[in-house]
Parts: structure tokens; sequence; C-alpha cells
């Protein structure tokens, strides 16, 4: 576990570690290091400089905007999840940050680094599809807004470019009628560990129908994906098990399914339905 | 024993202030000035000729010191194995590498982080071959792991021990015989036994200190058997053992995959006497995944023939088990310990046949249990199996058919070993009234009713540890080949200084057993001497006596007898003192509260005073020799054989396959108990590998032979998340064989463990039609066997 020699920095301002992305296109973002540190021990990964942003002031907050909330670079996975904001508007992502490798990750890791990392397997990128999250980005040139949706590319690939660092996560405030939830099996069973498979959901309710819906699946593909297929299923229908049951069944649709030690493709498409349907459930439940 | 004996009371574990303090001193924490680090470079394929090794950019590298090929120690010849049966291990390897990992090339630099730029910059020119990984074709001998040897079957186990051909072929036949009557049943199934990874906290690692001008070593090693190490190194560079001084710092967890010497151990050493400087590797976790042994590795057909009440006829195993690649330590005889329990604690007859093959994959050898947690699953899965086929409770299928306390001592198992001391039935009673078996299998019913899938396992085990007699020397057992002849003796001396305190050295090698404690303990108890006043010394060749080091549930059993019996010399030759001092008759004195005393008198001398006198020859009594210290080898008569009941309640989420362990209860049997404490964290800690093997770890190769769990994230362990709080108790049915009374208790339960919770789980699925499900138990397996039990 030694990784290669590189240089490391830790400005104090967002300019200053902007300054130094650009001057080493290699370089790569270290906030919480759960991820980056093991893929650079590993030899994975060999940066030839680390730029820490851990001491940069007023990336470690949840604020309130009024009609959206949003989460700094540095706040933790714990932090996330013992939020009020976070479960008042999101508790799909309080949710899928209580479950995050365990209690010294959580207390380590960072919401927006599992972002910027966009593992296949990870509980927060779903969460952020299926809330309808922005990714605010800061480069040199400025900043720039990601939809999530066009946010996770591939494996491991993220639409950050090189020089731009994600400073924070944005949320939208919801309303009553709106509830979102997340569940998952988790590699060594329960919600513990990558996930196996997982499903986020958040969906709107009035006058008795479903209204919106957004569902996200990990897991099972290349990337972290927005299941369609079960929203446009769901959006119309009275919300009902049954109705939520035949949605689920889209849970893969167009998504190619990919085998690992963990799951056949036939196992990981029946976890996704079933947590497709347990997810919305959940989230039709908090819609009230 | 004295009646202020403090054995078997609750003494909390003096190594832990240390070690939860992060106090703890391992051998990657030894600093020696100037010291040099090694990395190998290690091939990334199961089968291959090496074409080239260029070292050329490797030995530019600023900070480089040297880089060594298989030229460079091929006249030290290759690894040696305690049982060399089977291919032994290149040190280094240039011509055919045999598994993913296999060293290479060894780099030696200032720093460890130019040790691994400079290996990863040794080219090697690979021609890759095709690998034999899977049992059933290495058997098959299509394709030989080793071209020069004429079959991939290395050797082949058979039971009862000692019986021929003839003699087996006739077990068989009074087997197959009762097979065709009306009143019996047979039930067979073939089980996979999986491989898996050790785990120590502690990675291995070395320091090798070669004294330029004395002439000798000091290695510093996370090993189990630092005599073992000191013998090696010994014979490898041509060195008297006394030139030789391995030191086991603390060793954070070892399960058998420290109890072995290592090619790296002796590279490392060979490194330090050619560059004249301290040499140190520590492997990482990846790297220990694919070149530090692995265990288990079985695929096996069990069979039991039974009458439909419930009398067992025989039981019949028949199988492969997996050697990897090269033979190390104890490689091949590891199944062998199965034949030991092969028929468990019955007494049924019992056909058992297991053919040790090699692979194209990293080497097995002992992992907590070794052959004995794999014969004790096959056992019990297909006796659990045979219960539910004639609808008896497994509990009192076992009881009819275990060899009966009345044959106890002296029973001869039906493999043909005699065993110390049993109550079997006493045990399974015991179990049965703490998990309250028949509410457990009324509130399991109660949930069934809800439509849930609960179940309820059972197993017991018979264990066969604490090796052990020293003609075991004759059966192929010794330490010969690492200048060792003393084999399996246990040796100890206890030595009381001028102040009154005392210092025990042992031959151990612990890895977390507690030993600080245990010997003080047994030193305090025989001479009355608190345990704070007792320094215990062991992991080191200079300083304890020659013995061995610790593993197979062996150091209480075995250098805790010759610890106990030094302690009885010391006392004898004390008692003298004390009786002279206080004008008393030697056999009215007893040892307590830090001193003699003199039976139903007032008058007492402490240690201080015995001590002293001790050392000063002319207050002692007339014609008696100075000093205060005995030495003791302690050679048992036989091996120990502990037992116990394991009991399991899971839930089964059908929908997932995902295993909830909601209750899990032990009763073991390890005779007498010198520490509860030690005793029950043993007995945690085997639980949870045993669960560990029945629900998370697998070591999965390709077809390639490539490791594709090599790292702690595919690497499942188990964890405190995913276990009860384990409820425990025990029966004590004390060995004659040594002077304690103490059975081993380090493996029991692994041994115990994984059956119980696959008994349960299946049990848990009876409904659904699942009758086997092979380990481990992981969601998508138990959901697939739903699947296709519903199919």
């Amino acid at each position: 576990m030694y990784p290669r020699q590189f240089d490391y920095v830790a400005p104090s301002s967002l300019d200053e570690a902007l300054a130094a992305l650009d001057a080493n296109p290699g370089a790569k973002v270290l906030a919480g290091g759960m991820s980056l540190l093991p893929m650079m021990k590993m030899r994975l990964l060999s940066p030839e400089m680390v730029v820490d942003i851990g001491r940069i002031g007023g990336l470690g907050d949840i604020t309130d905007n009024g009609d959206s909330i949003s989460i700094g670079a540095l706040v933790t996975h714990a932090e996330v999840a013992a939020s009020g904001l976070v479960q008042d508007h999101g508790a799909a992502l309080a949710t899928a940050a209580s479950w995050t490798g365990d209690r010294q990750v959580r207390n380590r890791g960072t919401c927006c680094g599992s972002m910027a990392h966009a593992d296949v397997a990870a509980d927060q990128p779903v969460a952020a599809l299926a809330l309808g999250a922005t990714m605010v980005v800061a480069s040199s040139g400025g900043t720039r807004e990601i939809a999530a949706a066009d946010f996770f590319v591939d494996t491991l690939m993220s639409a950050l470019e090189p020089g731009e660092i994600l400073t924070e996560m944005r949320i939208p405030k919801v309303g009553a009628g709106t509830g979102s939830a997340y569940d998952k099996l988790g590699r060594r069973g329960g919600h513990t560990d990558y996930a196996v498979a997982g499903v986020a959901a958040s969906v709107t309710c009035s006058n008795g129908s479903v209204s919106a819906a957004t569902v996200a699946v990990t897991g099972v593909g290349s990337r972290p994906v927005l299941a369609a297929g079960v929203a446009d299923a769901l959006v119309g229908s009275d919300g009902s098990d049954a109705a939520v049951e035949a949605a689920a069944a889209h849970a893969t649709d167009g998504i190619d399914v990919l085998e690992d030690l963990y799951g056949s493709v036939g196992y990981k498409t029946h976890l996704a339905q079933l947590f497709a349907a347990r997810a919305v459930k959940a989230a039709l439940a908090a819609a009230g | 024993m004295s009646s202020t004996s403090v054995l078997g009371g609750v003494v909390r574990r003096r190594e832990d202030p240390a070690l939860i303090q992060g106090g703890g001193r391992y051998t990657d924490d030894v600093k020696l000035a100037g010291t040099a680090h090694a990395a190998f470079v290690r091939s990334p394929f199961a089968h291959a000729n090496v074409l080239s090794v260029d070292t050329s950019a490797a030995e530019a590298m600023d900070g480089v010191l040297a880089v060594y090929t298989a030229a460079d120690v091929e006249h030290l010849g290759p690894l040696v194995a305690q049982v060399p049966v089977g291919a032994l291990r290149p040190l280094l390897n240039n011509g055919t590498v045999k598994h993913v990992g296999e060293a290479v090339a060894m780099v030696v630099a200032v720093d460890p982080y130019v040790a691994r730029d400079a290996a990863d910059a040794v080219d090697v020119d690979y021609d890759a071959l095709p690998a034999v990984v899977d049992l059933k074709h290495s058997l098959s001998d299509e394709m030989l792991v080793h071209g020069d040897m004429e079959s991939n079957t290395l050797i082949s186990w058979t039971g009862p021990f000692g019986a021929d051909a003839d003699a087996l072929a006739a077990v068989k036949a009074g087997i197959d015989e009762q097979k065709s009557r009306d009143d019996v049943v047979v039930v067979s199934q073939e089980m996979i036994n999986q491989r898996l990874i050790p785990v120590p906290i502690e990675p291995r690692s070395v320091l090798a200190d070669y004294q330029i001008g004395y002439g000798r070593f000091d290695v510093y090693s996370s090993t189990q058997i630092p005599s073992a190490l000191a013998g090696a190194i010994g014979k490898y560079f041509g060195m008297a053992l006394n030139q030789v001084t391995v030191k086991a710092m603390e060793v954070g967890g070892g399960f058998g995959c420290k109890l072995n010497v290592y090619n790296d151990e002796v590279l490392v050493a060979f490194a330090s006497k050619q560059l004249g400087c301290p040499v140190k590797w520590t492997e990482t976790r990846r790297e220990a995944a694919n070149s530090t042994i692995q265990g288990r590795g079985w695929i096996a057909t069990a069979t039991m023939t039974g009458t439909t009440d419930g009398e067992i006829l025989g039981f019949e195993l028949d199988g492969i088990a997996d050697m990897g690649a090269y033979s190390q330590n104890f490689t091949v005889a590891i199944p062998f310990l199965g034949v030991f329990v092969g028929s468990g604690q019955y007494s049924f007859p019992t056909h058992w046949k297991m053919d040790c093959v090699t692979t194209h994959t990293m080497t097995t050898d002992a992992y907590r249990g070794a052959g004995r947690p794999e014969a004790a699953y096959y056992l019990e899965r297909i006796l659990d199996m045979y219960s539910r086929k004639i609808g008896m409770d497994p509990a009192e299928v076992r009881r009819k058919n275990y060899i009966p306390a009345s044959e106890f001592p002296g029973a001869v198992s039906p493999m043909g070993f005699p065993m110390d001391t049993g109550d079997y039935e006493a045990n399974l009673d015991a179990a049965l009234e703490s998990a309250g078996w028949s509410g457990l299998l009324a509130e399991r019913d109660a949930a069934r009713a809800e439509g849930r899938h609960v179940g309820v396992g059972i197993a017991t085990y018979v264990e066969v540890c604490g090796f052990g007699p020293s003609g075991l020397v004759d059966l192929g057992f010794s330490w010969a080949e690492y200048q060792m002849p003393s084999a399996f003796n246990g040796s100890s001396l206890v030595r009381v200084h001028p102040d009154g305190s005392a210092t025990v050295s042992i031959g151990t090698g612990p890895s977390g057993q507690g030993h600080q404690t245990t010997w003080a303990q047994i030193v305090g108890d025989g001479l009355g001497m608190d345990v704070d006043r007792i320094r215990v010394i062991h992991g080191d060749t200079e300083e304890a006596p020659p013995s061995i080091g610790t593993f197979g549930s062996r150091s209480a059993a075995v250098d805790g007898s010759a610890c106990y019996e030094a302690t009885q010399k010391v006392q004898a030759k004390a008692a003298r003192i004390a009786a002279h001092l206080l004008e008393a008759s030697e056999d009215d004195i007893e040892f307590a509260d830090g001193g003699a005393h003199v039976a139903g008198t007032d008058s007492s001398v402490g240690w201080d005073e015995i001590a002293k006198a001790a050392y000063q020859p002319h207050v002692l009594p007339e014609g008696m020799e100075g000093g205060l210290e005995a030495h003791a080898i302690f050679s048992p008569g036989n091996a120990t054989w502990p037992f116990g009941t394991h009991i399991a309640m899971v839930e089964v989420d059908a929908a997932t396959g995902d295993v909830r362990l909601l209750r899990y209860i032990g009763m073991d049997d390890c005779g007498n108990v010198i520490s509860p404490m030690i005793v029950d964290g043993q007995i945690h800690g085997g639980i949870a590998q045993g669960v560990g093997q029945a629900m998370f770890e697998d070591a999965v190769y390709d077809m390639d032979g490539n490791l594709l769990s090599a790292s702690l994230v595919d690497y499942i362990l188990p964890t405190a998340v995913d276990l009860p709080s384990f409820e425990l108790g025990r029966t004590v049915t004390p060995t004659d064989i040594n002077p304690l009374g103490v059975k081993g208790i380090g493996e029991a339960g692994t041994i115990g463990a994984a059956q119980t919770v696959v008994n349960a789980v299946v049990d848990a699925l009876e409904s659904l039609g699942v009758t086997h499900i092979d380990m481990p138990l992981r969601p998508q397996r138990v959901w697939q066997a739903i699947q296709d039990a519903q199919a």
C-alpha cells in the first residue's frame, strides 16, 4: 500500500485550489479521502499532485437557500445523515448517507466526494438523481451547474472536467405531498456495505394520484442511472400497491445489467424491481 | 493446585492496556538504524513461462540497493516443508511460475516507496499458459500443474487410520451391505467447503539484521513459530542455532497463516547478509491475499446410511482437497487432521477418503481448525440431512449415535484414534437446556405461522488438538526440517529473581491468545504470588527454552503443562527454603498471598525473603544449591479432544435471500478452564470465523487462476454488526493427559460454527424445498437456491 510519489498542496482558498489544478492537469482533489487514498495506495490512480481542499473555508456547511439546500464539498456522510434539513427535503439522501461505509468512513468521507467518485454501487448518487440534485462546479473560468441526471457519465467517471471542483450539491426543497426514500441490499446483507442493488425514489402526489416521480437505480449497471420506465408508469397512477409493483417491473428497462461477485444479471434485475417497489412505497408513505 | 487458586477466576488480560492504547510493539514498529526495505515482483499469471527478467531500469533508480532474481538465490535451494510431498516453492522463480503472486524478483531500496517503484520497474516478459484451477479438473490429470510430476494428486488420505486397502474395502462393503435393507435410508450430497483467506489485522512482517563481524542474525518476524524460523535461517546460511535469534514481537493475529516459514523471510535474511544492513518487508493486504497461505478448499460427497429410526450404520466421505501450487509447512498434512475427527464423536463405521491435488493457486495450509472444520462440516451437514429425511429431531439423532460416556477414558474412535475424555450427551443436554430447545422450536414454528422463514440449526463436534506426543515424529509430523527434533514438546523456564519477582520464559508464540495472562496465572497460582509480580517472556528464541510455538490449540495443554511442572519444581525448592527459614516442617508449607505460610500458624515468610535467601547460599539448608529456577519439558501422551454443541437461529428474507443470524448458543467443553474470559474470547472469535465462512468469506478464483477477491472490498469479513451476542456456556470434562486437565479452545468455535449456521438456514427454507446451499450463504446464493427449489 505504497502510493507513487506525489506533490501535496493544501490551499486556504478556492481560487488557490483552482490555480493549483490549472497548473497541474494531472492533479486530483482530496476532500475526505475515503476513495482517493485507497486507489492511490493500490496504485490504481497515481496523480502527480493532490490538492487538499480541507482547509478552504465555507465548504463545510449544509445551508438553507430558501428554495433549495446546499451541501458543501466538505460535508461528511454523517452530517448529511443527521441533518434535519436533508431529512425533511431529501430523506432518500439522508438514508443513503446513513448506510454509506462504516462509522469511520461516514465521519470522514464527504457527500460531494461520493458524487465525484461516481462508484457504480454507491448509495448517495442515486439519491441525488431521484431528488433532482444540481451539482455546482467551480473552475478558474467561473462556475457552472450540472444536473445530477447529466453528472454520472460512466464507471467511476463524472462530468467533472480537469480543473474543476464540485463545491456544492443543491437539492430542491419540497413541500407537502412529496416524499422520498432509498432502499437497498448491501453486499454483506441488510443495508451494510456497497449496494448489490439499491433504488432511490421521489414521488409527488396530488388529488389521489402520482403527479411526479423520479426513480434511480444503483449497483446494477455501469453507473448510477435513472429508471425512467418506473417513473413513467407511476405518474398518473393511483399509487396503489398494484400500480407500484407494475411500475417497479420496469426498474432495469434500458439498463445494461452487469454481473459481479455479488449478483447475477437475473438476481440484480430481481433486486432492482423489488427495491423499486419498496422504495416507491416508502416514498409514497412519506408523501402522505 | 492451592486452595487460593486464581485458576478459573476472572482475570483481566494483562496484555490489553498496551494493545488498546496503541502501545503494542509489532514487527513493523521496530526501527533499526540504516534499515533497507524490500519489495517483491510477483507474477500476474497463474501459470506462465518467464521469458526474461530485465532489472536494469530498477537498478538504475536512485535509492535502489539491489535487485535479486532467481539466479542469485538458487544455491539456497527451495523453501523447506515439514511434509515434503509435492513441489517445493522456489525462493524466487524465473522458470515457470505456478500461481498469481509467486515471487519472481526482490528489490531492496532505501525506503518502501522507492522499493515499490523499483519493483514496478522490473520488466518481466511472460508467456502465459493455461491454468489448472478446478479441483475435478486437477484430479483428472488432463493437464499437469507441474510438468515434471506424474500426477496432480499428491497424496490420498484414508480412514480408518492405519487400515490397509483390504481393511478399507471391508469397511466400505460393510456399509454398502446395509444400504439395501428395507428400513434403511441413504442420503448423499456433494458439498463445497470453500477456500478462505486468513486475514489477521497485522499482515506478515519481517526485519532481518545480519550483524557483520559478529556473524549472527537478529530476526524480528510476525510469526507463530519463532523457533522454526530460527532453525530455517540457521540451515539456509549454515549457522548454528545459537547464532540466530528470532523475536516475535506482538503478533496481531495469525490463525495459522503465520504457522509457516515463508520464502520472503528467508529472502529478507539473505538480503541483509548480502548488503550488511537490516532489511525489512511488510506485506500489503493485496499481497497477503496472493502470497500468504490460504485455508480449506475441499469438494466432497458425504453419504449417510441409517435406519428410519435414527440408528446410523455408516458414514462415507469421498473428496478432493486443494493444496495449491506448492507444498509449504504442513500443506498436505492438513486434510490428514480431518481423518482424526472423520467420525466425529460418533460410534458408527466411517469410510473416509480425501485426494490432495495441486492447482495453479496459492498454497493452502493451516487455517484456524485446519482440516477439522472441513471434516466436521461434511459430517454434521449430512447428519442433518439424514435427520430431516427420517423426520427425527436432529439433536436426538446425534444423541443416539454418540460414543457413550461410559467408554471414557480410553475410547477409540471408529477412525482408530484413542481419545482422552468425553461426555457428549451431557454436553448436548446442557446446550439444549441453555437454548431452551423446545421453546426455540416453538418460537420458530410461531414465526413460520406468520409467514416468516425462521430456522434452527444444531451441530456438535469433537476436535483433536494440543499436539502433542513427541511420537508424532514417527507419523511424519516433526520440525526436523527446521532443526527442531523436539517436535511438539512444551517447554518452560520459571525463575524467581533476587527481589522475589518471577519470570516465566516459554516457547509459545502467541498472536492474541492472552499468554501474558494465562502463564502468569499458572505460576502465580503455584507460588502464591500476585500475577503482577510475574513477567512472561515468549516468542523469543534467545530468552525462551527450545519449543515450537503456538498453533493447533496446543499452548495451554502442552506449554502450559510445562509451565505448571516448572512451577512445581520451583515451589518444591522454595518450600524447603521457607521451612528452613521458618524452622518448620517442609510438609506444612503452603504458598499464598505473596509468600510461604506454615499451615495452622501465623508464621510466614514473603517471597522477597525466600528469594534473598536463595541467592545467599550460606543461609540455605546444608548442601542446597543456590538460585531459584527450574525448567520443564512436557510431552503429552496424547492430543486432547475437546467437544461441544452449537445452536443457531436464523431468519431468511426469501425475497432477497438475506440471512440474519438471530441467536447463537455455544456449549463448549475444553476441560478445566484457567481463564474464563480468555476461553470465552477464543470461542467468540472462533464462532465469528465459522460464521464468516458460512455467510461471507470466499476466495474466488477465475478459471485463469486470478484471485477475484483479493482486497477487503471483495473479501467480506464478518464484523460485530453482522453477529448477535453469543450465548455461551460450558461443561467441564477434564483431560487425563496433562496435569492441568485442560484441552485446547483456540479453534473450537470455528470447528463448530459453519455447519450450525448452514443447518439453520436450510431449516428455515425447508418449506420452500431447499435441502442444501453451498457456502458462503450470501444473499444471491440463498435466493438462487430458493428459485431452483421452486422451479
